[in-house]
């Protein structure tokens, strides 16, 4: 992205020498031809043709994860697989219920049990399965090599505590830090993340702030630790349009500079436009398409991705006369049958997409996938439609 | 349309004021200070026509909503429906006016009583202004009004837990339509809607506006969806309207600074264009409304602002017809 960060890089550059930065980017590197075992068959490509021969620092595989509610048995996730590289941004895009956030707590092992359980898949990060870890070493690799910026600052920050304590405690239990290091590091990351007079609002509690600054405070706490992904769910949904950019732009600059990973799980289809390279579209508890951005865009190779970009109002096209809508409901995750969880609103459906769920297969350019059993011919009806 | 656009506007308000006081002490009450939620908004609104009021949480948008449903009496304006001052009615005559005035809210689970049933939800309104007495012919009705929304009739026997957002949302409107009023506030109803489900209540929004010739005062955030669906749009800020004017004036050619950073941090759906446009977020926070800044309440964060911007409040002035701004640094 070739875009000015002027304001931003003003802000912040006058503290960059000031941040040791030790990102250790030699991460080991897994089985590379290891095939991806996807909707119980085994897929017809390995990692050399979906991604190249770079190795990826999380390598999500087949995950999945259930929750046993009153009305049934929900597969949140249902077999998912995704890579991300190091310092890569990659976009979660689905709608409530979709499983883009229920797949990211997985990640980190945060879904309570009961009623959640991971019951299959592996969290390859950085080589090593974070499914397989204890709880103990969990917790080393929650806030210390994976940050996490969830959407609403105000539920996730304590209320009781000052701001300087909760970014301090990370630093003193994940560094072992003395008191003096962890405030004087605690200066530096509000600075960094470009709050004005740090050494007064560490001192102040988090409804003192504004939203806008209540956002920065989590990004500063997901820095932290230096580490190399930082999980973002919704980090802007709960801002107003201005911080909203404010907010992106810092976590853009910040991940690009210090060249950490994001995931950014998101509805808004213009954000993901704005800052992802890589997208993954998720409906129903699967991965229904997957590529680079500018691939799924203009080239989309799932009928629920065509009919999402077809049904937002754009400022950057004349306007409709009508908007043309994904037609019908949401799925009912506890009632789904063995076709494929879009059919019932899909305009491209045959046949066969009641008989079984279409796995996730390459389509049209390099690294791009799509979920259908049209993926091919889709182009061309697109056009059609 | 049915309404017959006359010259006399259906809504107008004039000099709106709203401040909201704000006390301390528990023995001895006393006030300290107050939030001027909404501070001198003047607009008026067409028969038939839809008018967007757009701007960041704490504009005033939803109070100048709110004072015009008459969920709050203003400190001081007036605003006059249909050439009457709302605020010197009577009680019944208040009460009359409520249903040519309704409201559909943004949250659409918080909005409908978990407890009832969807039928009486709709029903409610029509028991209420005794509309329809009996029984049976308040259920025709029901069952009616859920068709127009795009529902199944038989959803009037089911809990709003049984439902999705989107469906949910199409009962807010349901009961917004079930006194057959000629004005709706619609206080961000899609916003809270998955991106599938926004489009098919905005359709529906512009279906009922042409089957009953409504009238829409459409608050929302959402700058695309506010372009597609309305004439004019008014743009706030910190309780004030900062820039007034037709649609499609407004998107190609904002002139307030304000208005150009809203439209600037909006990221479009398209990483080609994403990729070419040069992009610089607006500095700065929204200003408290307790303490508002001096002058032009936009000039902490502008780049624009001159010295001058500081102490002189800019009026909002018709720099173009029918386009109006508050600003003193453009022409």
């Amino acid at each position: 992205m070739q875009r000015r960060r002027a304001d931003s890089s003003r802000r912040i550059g006058s503290r960059q020498g000031d941040i040791l930065l030790t990102l250790d980017l030699n991460t080991p590197a897994h089985k590379g031809e290891t095939p991806i075992t996807l909707n119980g068959s085994v897929a017809k490509w390995n990692r050399e043709t979906l991604r190249g021969p770079m190795s990826a620092l999380l390598d999500v595989r087949n995950l999945h994860t259930e929750f046993r509610t009153g009305a049934g048995l929900v597969r949140a996730v249902d077999g998912v697989s995704y890579t991300v590289d190091p310092g890569e941004t990659v976009a979660i895009v689905g709608e409530s219920g979709s499983g883009k956030s229920v797949g990211a707590m997985s990640i980190l092992r945060l879904i309570p049990d009961p009623p959640g359980r991971i019951t299959e898949g592996q969290v390859l990060f950085g080589g090593r399965d974070l499914l397989a870890l204890s709880a103990e070493e969990m917790r080393a690799v929650r806030g210390g090599e994976i940050g996490m910026v969830f959407q609403e600052p105000m539920t996730s920050l304590n209320p009781v505590l000052t701001i300087g304590r909760q970014i301090t405690e990370t630093l003193q239990q994940h560094r072992g830090a003395d008191r003096a290091t962890a405030d004087r590091r605690a200066v530096e990351l509000l600075s960094l993340v470009g709050i004005a007079d740090p050494e007064r609002r560490l001192r102040q509690y988090p409804h003192q702030l504004s939203g806008g600054m209540r956002q920065r405070i989590m990004i500063a706490i997901a820095l932290t630790c230096e580490p190399r992904l930082i999980i973002a769910d919704e980090p802007t949904t709960a801002l107003d349009v201005t911080i909203q950019a404010q907010i992106l732009e810092l976590m853009a600059d910040l991940t690009r500079r210090l060249n950490v990973a994001l995931i950014i799980i998101t509805h808004n289809l213009g954000v993901v436009a704005r800052y992802a390279r890589r997208v993954n579209v998720m409906y129903a508890g699967r991965l229904v398409e997957s590529g680079p951005a500018a691939e799924v865009y203009h080239d989309p190779r799932h009928p629920y991705t065509m009919a999402l970009l077809r049904s937002v109002p754009r400022l950057d096209r004349p306007r409709q006369a009508r908007l043309d809508p994904v037609e019908g409901q949401p799925p009912d995750l506890t009632r789904l049958d063995g076709g494929c969880a879009f059919r019932p609103r899909c305009r491209f459906a045959v046949a066969a997409c009641a008989e079984s769920r279409p796995a996730l297969e390459p389509a049209g350019a390099a690294g791009h996938l799509s979920a259908c059993f049209r993926r091919d011919e889709i182009a061309t009806l697109r056009v059609a439609a | 349309m049915t309404g017959a656009a006359t010259d006399r506007p259906l809504l107008e308000v004039k000099g709106l004021h709203m401040h909201f006081p704000i006390s301390e002490g528990i023995v001895m009450r006393r006030q300290i200070g107050e939030v001027k939620a909404v501070d001198g908004v003047d607009f008026s609104l067409k028969r038939g026509e839809t008018l967007g009021l757009v701007g960041e949480s704490g504009c005033g948008k939803t109070t100048t909503g709110r004072c015009i449903l008459q969920l709050e009496r203003p400190t001081s304006g007036e605003i006059l429906y249909d050439g009457v001052d709302i605020n010197g009615l009577a009680r019944q005559e208040r009460l009359a006016l409520r249903r040519r005035i309704q409201v559909i809210f943004q949250d659409p689970y918080s909005s409908l009583n978990p407890r009832m049933k969807v039928g009486d939800i709709i029903g409610e309104p029509i028991l209420v202004h005794g509309l329809a007495p009996d029984a049976a012919r308040r259920t025709a009705r029901v069952r009616e009004l859920l068709s127009v929304c795009g529902l199944d009739p038989n959803f009037a026997d089911r809990y709003p837990h049984e439902m999705s957002g989107g469906q949910r949302q199409r009962v807010g409107i349901a009961r917004a339509l079930a006194l057959e009023p000629e004005f709706i506030v619609c206080d961000e109803a899609v916003s809270a809607l998955d991106v599938s489900i926004q489009a098919q209540v905005i359709n529906l929004l512009e279906d009922l506006r042409e089957k009953f010739g409504l009238t829409y005062l459409f608050i929302a955030h959402d700058l695309s969806v506010v372009r597609h669906l309305c004439q004019r749009v008014a743009v706030m800020y910190l309780g004030r309207i900062v820039e007034l004017a037709q649609c499609d004036e407004l998107f190609d050619n904002p002139l307030h600074p304000y208005t150009r950073a809203l439209l600037a941090a909006v990221p479009v759906p398209d990483p080609t264009v994403e990729a070419g446009r040069t992009f610089q977020p607006v500095r700065g926070e929204v200003p408290s409304p307790i303490n508002p800044p001096s002058g032009c309440v936009f000039h902490p964060r502008c780049t624009l602002a001159v010295e001058s911007c500081r102490q002189a409040r800019p009026e909002l002035r018709e720099l173009r017809p029918g386009h109006w701004v508050a600003c003193s640094q453009v022409n």
